[in-house]
């Protein structure tokens, strides 16, 4: 299996979309998955050190 | 090296004004404050690095046209170039706008920073959106006649019409680009002129 077969296997992009419906919301899961990765980052972000910053504040 | 400078000439009065304004050593500076030492002052670079690679993928689409990027691997591979850098594009720039709004980044005289870069958050989101129209397929064809009644409604639709593709391409690779180019080039400078807002300062107070 090429890998091009593979990840068309994995993500199929000749389907139709998948949606989430909550009352008057409606998100397409791509979006919401977009969304999730956005603050998972921003989080990461604000808490992982930074390489270097110890050394720098010694100097 | 010595010269002598022409007082009144336009040349000497804007050099002398520029320097004055953004000094060399703030234009290019050596370090940054021990602050900026964080994860979350990177988005801001990795934002201009995604926009780079952007536009210059989407050189080489103009280059070749649509039948080349529909129809060729190579186009293929550009064609993908231009949307995934379009994506960490937006991923970076919204980390970015959230990181800069919870610093409140506007502080210290900083509130032009922050306005050219919402200026360029939402002119990002029309050449975007003018991107998907110019795909020349049936997703552009979804999207423009989608698109039309909400425009429409805004009474926009007589200066710009989302069915007129010569428009809209036109919008999507000159106007616009030109105009996130510039306002991110002003927002950079600003930066630099005013220098990566600090932290807020603890308000703990030491025990005594």
């Amino acid at each position: 299996m090429s890998l091009f077969a593979f990840f068309a296997a994995l993500f199929p992009l000749n389907t139709l979309g998948h949606y989430i419906h909550w009352h008057i919301i409606q998100i397409s899961v791509a979006n919401l998955v977009v969304i999730i990765l956005m603050i998972i980052v921003f989080v990461a972000a604000l808490l992982l050190p930074f390489p270097g910053h110890r050394r720098r504040n010694n100097q | 090296m010595s010269y002598n400078e022409i007082e009144r000439q336009w040349t000497t009065r804007l050099r002398r004004r520029l320097v004055k304004v953004l000094p060399p050593e703030k234009a290019l500076p050596d370090t940054q404050p021990a602050y900026v030492a964080s994860w979350i002052y990177v988005f801001g670079v990795t934002t201009m690095c995604a926009l780079a690679v952007v536009i210059l993928s989407g050189c080489v689409l103009a280059l070749r046209g649509p039948q080349w990027w529909h129809g060729s691997p190579e186009g293929h591979f550009f064609n993908s170039l231009h949307l995934w850098s379009v994506e960490i594009f937006f991923f970076a720039m919204v980390v970015h706008l959230w990181g800069k709004y919870f610093m409140a980044a506007w502080r210290g005289g900083r509130s032009l920073t922050w306005v050219t870069g919402a200026v360029t958050f939402l002119v990002s989101i029309v050449a975007a959106f003018t991107g998907y129209l110019s795909q020349t397929n049936f997703d552009s064809q979804w999207i423009s006649t989608q698109a039309k009644d909400g425009i429409n409604a805004t009474g926009g639709g007589a200066y710009f019409n989302v069915l007129n593709f010569g428009q809209m391409l036109m919008w999507h690779i000159v106007l616009l680009p030109i105009a996130a180019v510039l306002l991110t080039g002003i927002h950079v400078l600003l930066v630099r002129k005013k220098g990566v807002v600090p932290p807020f300062e603890d308000k703990v107070k030491a025990p005594a």
